[in-house]
């Protein structure tokens, strides 16, 4: 592993610990006040302050430290995590996170931005704080132009470990001072594990030093306590270092131990004295009943002369490939009992795992197949063989699915900072609520509807969801609130998107319906069909686009990208209530529920979500509209009749429709059409396989799959076909993505 | 013989930094996520020095070094405080515990193998 890993490594940390932040934060907003809380959200903050630090991420470092000073208020209960403070700090979040983003992806941040919440950060640090000895002079932001020195303008200042004394020759070497340093551990000193003989040592490796050990205190063996400390030392040496680098070799044990140190007599007169190098060597004290009694803290036995002493750490270095391997493989016993839990696995793995395991399942499909074929299922042996395998491979293909699916909560975590941004900019003060957010879908379905979502969520906010005051006109809370749910049902996920907001407005979607020719001025339309106006393309509800939710992109994008996920999304509005997305949408996009038709020979597959219902049609309910248009009326409407055959090219002219079979689908802008295909051969679970990714894009088709004998099937793309039955051109970004 | 060192870190981030600059420096190492795990590993681990966080879940590194402090075996074990906290308050509250020394971090791997060699014979 090499530090690049490690990089990535805890840019991944970094997102979990900015979850957990946020999480932390709305359940403190919730009124949620357990000290354990608290405490995961300062750990989620100092944790990432301590690996930026590790990387000498300094922009990260230094904002993350004075959020830390701040939580830590609130955690030692110096500061109420009152609403107006959370507001400061679940903004702090988001500072963080994108810090944490412009670190990994080499962006940057809005110095103004930083700038002002550190203001407020210190602010609240300080209100009811005693003031921190670094607040008092007003501190420049924590930003860019002081990057070079981050860590002075946080106030954060790490206590240098001070080990320049070793063999560091960059300090002029000067003639040297010589120093007494009386020396006298208490028994503290051993408890804490430190050793009196391991302080000599490194006093050693500073300069000439002789010593004189007193052992006067010690008692007789009977009273002699083993665990008390009795010697003391004096020390002089001769060194080129200052009495603080010598101080400094204390610097673990000053508690605990009485320690002097002053320029000898001599030196300070400024003379000379020749001093006598004592040999330093404790070794002879390893005889002494004090070191056979102190096991625990045996303060002599491990002294070595100075002279010894460098050998010992440089044969220490000296097989360091053999020893790291030999670490490796203890570690990686060790990791593998502490992991427990959890694995990480490369998302590669799994994705070849699932291709495989497709694989596996149109091969039993094969095998199957050619067992009816042959008409071997008379052996009953073959023929309970051949169920248990097709259980096996149907269990193997849910599990390996288990394993892509995640939890929606980071998509939904990441959508109440949309919705804290947004509201913050159009004034409006909401809340979100979230609710199933464990529920769990594969992975590619959760990358992929975080920005249909997050459109929404701008929409709901600015459109949906009135102004404070209008809402106090209506007699509502003055908060708006907005409920994020997600919840499986029947093998699909359903993701609704709830708002208590003045509803659609009627009136003005259908004025601006007909502004723009989506409908005539006389149509007669149903509530339900006017709220669906706002998925038609080139639909924008607000007069005037803002740039929060308009950005060029309407509803009808929206519902376009949720379909090609093979997604259906509606809505229900009150007016005066709200309005209510809902959005079911497949588990996984590696399988698919389809309906296996046949069309002038040809075997397709028509995604299961799409067909409303199929009917055989009879000559009476078929009606010739024009020269080639056929209208099929099903319980006392027309539908326009779209042979796939002929939109497919497969056939040069028209089937007879009664002769065939009509899938009712429903279509983009909500109009259904009725299907016209040869037969039904029956309902199954396919296996995606991209169409582009092996051959090309097909108009009309939304990817293929390979059926049980072995022969390419292609899966229909309903809308491509609907908008080409209309005259348009079959567009490719229609197509049902597919993947595998 | 190895030097054995057992780490104590709940981020992944720094565990792992740990673990490189010790095994490059020939150390064996052991780690634990946290406190409680730490305390469980402990004496399987039989660990010549200890490095540990101080903010960590379930058990933090107070709790932690108490506890090894309270262990016969292991009392005496030097243990080294690897903590962002620069404060006076937040070291002595670790030396109370029994901590034997800290290395503030941002680590450097020099100053880490350092320390460690300063409190182990």
């Amino acid at each position: 592993m090499d530090m690049n890993e490690i990089k990535e490594i805890f840019f991944q940390e970094c997102e979990e610990q900015l979850a957990e932040l946020e999480s932390g934060l709305l359940k403190l907003n919730d009124g949620d006040r357990d000290p354990e809380t608290v405490n995961a959200v300062f750990r989620a903050v100092h944790s990432i302050k301590g690996g930026a630090g590790a990387f000498g991420l300094d922009d990260l470092v230094s904002f993350a430290h004075v959020f830390e000073t701040t939580l830590d208020c609130v955690r030692s209960n110096k500061l109420e995590p009152s609403q107006d403070v959370l507001k400061v700090m679940l903004k702090s979040a988001d500072v963080l996170a994108d810090l944490v983003s412009a670190s990994r992806d080499g962006g940057s941040v809005e110095e103004s931005r930083t700038r002002t919440l550190v203001k407020e950060l210190e602010a609240l640090a300080n209100g009811e704080a005693p003031p921190a000895a670094h607040a008092e002079a007003p501190k420049p932001a924590a930003a860019k132009a002081e990057a070079a020195k981050p860590t002075d303008d946080s106030g954060f200042e790490p206590v240098p470990f001070t080990f320049e004394g070793f063999g560091d020759d960059e300090e002029p070497a000067v003639q040297g001072s010589t120093y007494e340093i009386s020396f006298k551990p208490r028994r503290e000193l051993y408890s804490k594990g430190n050793e009196a003989a391991l302080l000599l040592r490194d006093l050693s490796r500073l300069g000439e030093m002789s010593i004189n050990c007193d052992m006067d205190a010690l008692p007789d063996l009977d009273k002699m306590d083993p665990e008390d400390s009795y010697f003391s030392w004096k020390v002089s040496i001769k060194t080129s270092k200052s009495e603080d680098d010598i101080r400094s070799v204390f610097e673990f044990a000053e508690w605990d131990c009485d320690l002097e140190v002053k320029l000898a007599a001599a030196d300070a007169r400024d003379e000379e004295l020749p001093m006598v190098p004592v040999p330093f060597d404790l070794s002879a004290l390893d005889e002494t009943p004090i070191a056979e009694e102190k096991p625990a803290s045996a303060p002599v036995a491990a002294v070595s002369k100075p002279a010894s002493a460098a050998p010992a750490r440089a044969e220490k270095k000296e097989s360091p490939a053999a020893a790291a391997a030999a670490a490796a493989q203890n570690n990686a016993a060790a990791a593998a009992a502490a992991a427990g839990q959890t694995i990480r696995v490369d998302l590669d793995r799994v994705d070849r795992l699932i291709n495989l395991v497709g694989e596996l399942v149109i091969n039993q499909a094969m095998l199957s197949q050619s067992v009816v074929e042959n008409d071997a299922t008379g052996t009953s042996a073959v023929n309970m063989g051949l169920e248990e395998l097709q259980q096996l491979t149907r269990e193997i293909q849910d599990s390996v699915m288990a394993i892509r699916a995640q939890p929606v909560k980071p998509v939904f975590q990441r959508m109440s900072r949309i919705v804290r941004e947004v509201a913050d900019m159009v004034g409006k003060s909401i809340r979100l609520v979230t609710e199933g957010e464990n529920t769990e879908v594969d992975k590619t379905v959760i990358d992929k509807i975080a920005e249909p979502l997050t459109h929404m969520i701008r929409n709901a906010v600015d459109h949906g969801i009135e102004s404070p005051e209008k809402r106090e006109a209506a007699g509502k809370d003055p908060e708006g609130t907005i409920k994020l749910t997600a919840k499986h049902r029947s093998g699909r996920i359903l993701i609704e998107l709830q708002d208590d907001g003045g509803g659609i407005n009627r009136e003005r979607v259908r004025q601006k319906a007909i502004d723009n020719d989506l409908i005539s001025p006389d149509a007669n339309l149903s509530d339900e069909e006017i709220d669906n106006l706002i998925f038609a393309p080139g639909f924008s509800t607000a007069d005037a686009i803002s740039d929060i939710s308009g950005r060029g992109v309407g509803m009808d994008v929206v519902k376009r990208s949720i379909q090609a996920l093979g997604g259906r999304i509606s809505i229900s509005s009150r007016p005066g209530l709200g309005s209510t997305f809902t959005m079911s949408l497949p588990l996984t996009l590696a399988v698919l529920d389809g309906m296996v038709v046949t069309v002038a020979g040809q075997t397709l597959v028509v995604p299961l979500t799409a067909i409303v219902e199929t009917l055989q049609p009879e000559a009476s309910a078929i009606h010739s509209f024009g020269a080639t248009q056929r209208l099929i009326s099903i319980r006392n409407s027309f539908c326009p009749l779209v042979d796939v055959g002929r939109i497919l090219n497969f056939r040069a002219t028209q089937a007879n429709p009664v002769e065939g079979v009509a899938l009712l689908v429903e279509s983009e802008g909500g109009g259904q059409r009725a299907l016209m295909v040869d037969a039904i051969q029956g309902q199954r679970q396919v296996v995606i396989k991209s169409l582009e990714a092996n051959y090309t894009h097909v108009p009309g088709i939304a990817a293929a799959t390979i059926l049980g004998d072995g022969r390419v099937a292609l899966i229909l793309d309903v809308d491509a076909v609907v908008a080409a039955s209309r005259g348009q051109s079959m567009k490719p970004e229609m197509s049902l993505a597919a993947t595998g | 013989m190895k030097k054995k060192v057992l780490t104590v870190d709940d981020s992944r981030t720094i565990r792992n930094m740990l673990l490189v600059t010790l095994n490059n420096a020939g150390f064996e190492t052991i780690q634990a996520e946290d406190g409680v795990e730490g305390l469980e590993v402990l004496e399987g681990a039989n660990p010549d020095v200890i490095v540990t966080d101080i903010n960590m879940p379930r058990l933090d590194g107070f709790g932690f070094i108490e506890g090894v402090r309270r262990n016969e075996k292991y009392r005496a074990v030097p243990i080294l405080v690897l903590t962002t906290e620069s404060d006076a308050e937040k070291k002595n509250r670790a030396r109370q515990a029994g901590a034997t020394g800290w290395i503030v971090k941002p680590f450097d791997p020099a100053k880490l193998i350092d320390a460690i060699e300063r409190v182990t014979a």
